[in-house]
């Protein structure tokens, strides 16, 4: 679905590159379940010890991400990402990212209108009237329903704490 | 006749008039989650469950039920208009419905797909009101070694059944088993995987990962896309859905089949997406005017749509009989019953009757309530589409950001839902399955418990697993499932046909 194959090959992140790195990821993650479970011990000592089924588990992991590499290595090399398409995608990134940091200091409140108006600002092309009104509407409306509707708290910062919540 | 007893008691639970409000703006909400980008039935439903945690189980699980309804109905909205698959399912609807609304029929092909959703979905309703119970009374029997062996059947049809790479499904499965142990041991007591660091101690929340999996990488793959939308406008009007209506029995065949191929698919795990293909592939292999198919047929869109919500619907029969999902939204409804304290499975249907037949009452009523609704606000929705996306897309990050966090009330879910969000964007586009790690995820620690206690019971011995007639012909269909694509393959050489055509539904 995600697979676009433009007429003219643009230039962009190698699959099988990905491929490689994931696998070798999935090789990594195998070998830290293997390691934690031998330390606590993944043999039978009256019946499986708490490592047993996550060790076979890694075991099975290692071995398929293998087989995911082999067959990706057999495959014809496309582009997972041109490079295009892939700063779009840091343009979500980004700010995503940085929002979830913000949310740590300023609380999900002033984060959210702070994010909400950088991507607008930045990937859509309003006027100065709707930005503002989606930066003030979506976390009055989020504290609204949360907060005062069905009493979930959420992270909040030094600005919410000033007004004495 | 009990049974027929519970269920109208059933219904006179779902007709209170605040159950009948949670279905509409359940149904509701769930057209609005099918038609966004980014947002699709699991992730819609996982991030509304912790708004449900201070409802009473019956009213939370109808309102969360009728958004998965919604959310079916929804994705044939952009399919249709938009040739958008909203969902994954309705891909097959596509090749039909976007021909159809490009000659101007947009109206026809939205009220057959509806239409056959409903009648795939009441199959599916139906089958779950006359099997589930008897399915439910047979596993009242089950020890640890029997539920073993449907845990092992269902990971094996997964395997066996899916469509992508093997390796890469096995691949899937096994992170999630292994995210699934990290946290506290429930046998032992003990840590495992969380090499020291305190906010891996609870574990890995299932909910925050499909937040994450299907969500946050869904945006990401959207802008992706470059994201112009260039819809075909609808005509609703009672008019054409009575002239729909009337020509529907005509192909009362295609509806027949696509709702037994969906009902198997969804019963063992194969899931709506397989169905939805099989019975488009079914329809058009016993189609009188074959070479209509692609170009705008109403069959073309009746046939997957019936299969695809028989086997959305079906999925629920194995959660709630045997507590195991057969898909990733069942999943989630599943982890919310255990999250009210219930106990998904055989004991459900003893001890918590009127919670079961009070759901199953509201699942034909759900869909009738869907069916009506979508009909009247088809053009609403399409307008949704018309949001730029540059609004829609930050709107959705903070609803996912929301609902990772209250979830168990922690900063760090939000920066997994983050690390998911990236995972699921790779994952996807190196075609990854993404079900069977949430499938693993939550059923992980219960399939290692069934597991060890089979085992703590047997004294370690592991002919405990074929002791009987009933867990033996577990283990040996879940290992012809799991060797079932290459034993297909040769069956097919046997025979001599070229595999062109559609897998026949055995």
């Amino acid at each position: 679905m995600t697979e676009a194959s433009p007429l003219t090959p643009e230039r962009g992140v190698s699959r099988r590159v990905v491929e490689i790195v994931v696998a070798l990821l999935l090789l990594g993650l195998a070998g830290l379940a293997l390691w934690d479970s031998y330390g606590r011990g993944m043999g039978w000592d009256n019946g499986p010890e708490n490592g047993f089924f996550p060790a076979r588990v890694a075991v099975i992991l290692a071995i398929a991400a293998v087989a995911a590499l082999v067959s990706a290595l057999r495959r014809e090399d496309s582009v997972f990402v041109t490079y295009g398409q892939l700063r779009l995608v840091a343009q979500v990134f980004v700010p995503l990212f940085l929002y979830v940091l913000g949310i740590a200091y300023l609380g999900i409140y002033v984060a959210s209108a702070l994010f909400m108006a950088v991507f607008m600002i930045m990937l859509g092309s309003f006027r100065w009237w709707q930005t503002a009104l989606g930066v003030v509407l979506v976390p009055l409306i989020s504290f609204w329903v949360f907060e005062q509707q069905f009493r979930v708290p959420l992270p909040k910062g030094p600005i919410e704490a000033f007004l004495g919540y | 006749m009990d049974d027929l007893n519970q269920l109208l008691l059933g219904f006179q639970v779902a007709l209170s008039w605040h159950n009948v409000l949670f279905m509409v703006v359940g149904v509701l909400l769930g057209i609005v989650v099918g038609v966004l980008p980014g947002l699709g039935g699991p992730n819609g439903v996982a991030i509304l469950l912790p708004l449900t945690f201070g409802m009473d189980p019956t009213s939370a699980i109808i309102l969360l039920s009728s958004i998965y309804w919604g959310a079916l109905f929804g994705g044939a909205i952009t399919s249709i208009l938009f040739n958008i698959p909203g969902e994954a399912w309705s891909v097959a609807t596509t090749f039909d419905g976007y021909p159809l609304a490009q000659q101007g029929r947009a109206g026809e092909a939205l009220t057959a797909a509806f239409t056959a959703s409903f009648i795939g979905a009441l199959s599916g309703v139906v089958l779950i009101t006359f099997v589930a119970p008897l399915v439910a009374k047979f596993a009242l029997r089950f020890g640890p070694a029997e539920f073993f062996g449907v845990f092992f059947l269902t990971f094996c049809s997964f395997v066996g059944m899916g469509r992508e790479n093997k390796a890469k499904i096995v691949v899937s499965l096994a992170l999630g088993f292994l995210l699934a142990a990290v946290g506290m041991d429930t046998i032992s007591g003990d840590l495992r995987l969380t090499f020291g660091a305190t906010e891996l101690m609870k574990g890995f929340d299932f909910l925050v990962v499909v937040i994450g999996l299907f969500g946050v990488s869904e945006i990401l793959l959207t802008i992706e896309e470059g994201l112009h939308f260039k819809g075909k406008k609808a005509v609703m009007d009672l008019g054409v859905v009575l002239r729909t209506w009337a020509s529907l029995p005509r192909y009362w065949a295609t509806l027949i089949r696509s709702s037994v191929v969906g009902m198997w698919m969804g019963v063992t795990p194969g899931g709506a997406i397989a169905a939805s293909f099989m019975g488009y592939g079914l329809a058009r292999r016993f189609s009188r005017q074959p070479e209509q198919f692609g170009r705008g047929d109403i069959e073309g869109v009746l046939a997957p749509e019936t299969a695809a919500h028989a086997a959305g619907t079906s999925a629920l029969l194995p959660m709630l009989a045997l507590g195991i999902p057969g898909s990733a939204t069942a999943a989630v409804l599943l982890g919310g019953l255990m999250i009210w304290g219930l106990q998904p499975g055989p004991m459900l249907f003893v001890e918590k009757k009127e919670f079961v037949w009070g759901l199953i009452a509201s699942m034909y009523l759900g869909n009738l309530a869907g069916l009506l609704i979508v009909l009247a606000t088809v053009p609403v929705f399409a307008a949704i589409m018309r949001i730029p996306f540059a609004l829609v897309a930050p709107i959705i990050l903070v609803v996912c950001a929301i609902g990772a966090y209250t979830v168990e009330s922690s900063r760090f879910d939000i920066w997994l839902m983050l690390v998911f969000g990236v995972v699921g964007y790779v994952f996807k586009k190196l075609d990854y399955p993404l079900a069977p790690l949430v499938l693993a995820l939550v059923l992980g620690d219960r399939a290692e418990d069934a597991f060890r206690q089979a085992l703590l019971g047997s004294g370690g011995d592991l002919s405990v697993f074929f002791s009987n007639g009933l867990v033996s012909s577990l283990m040996i269909l879940g290992v012809l499932l799991l060797f079932w694509g290459p034993v297909s393959d040769l069956l097919k050489r046997l025979t001599g046909k070229s595999g062109r055509s559609a897998p026949a539904a055995s």
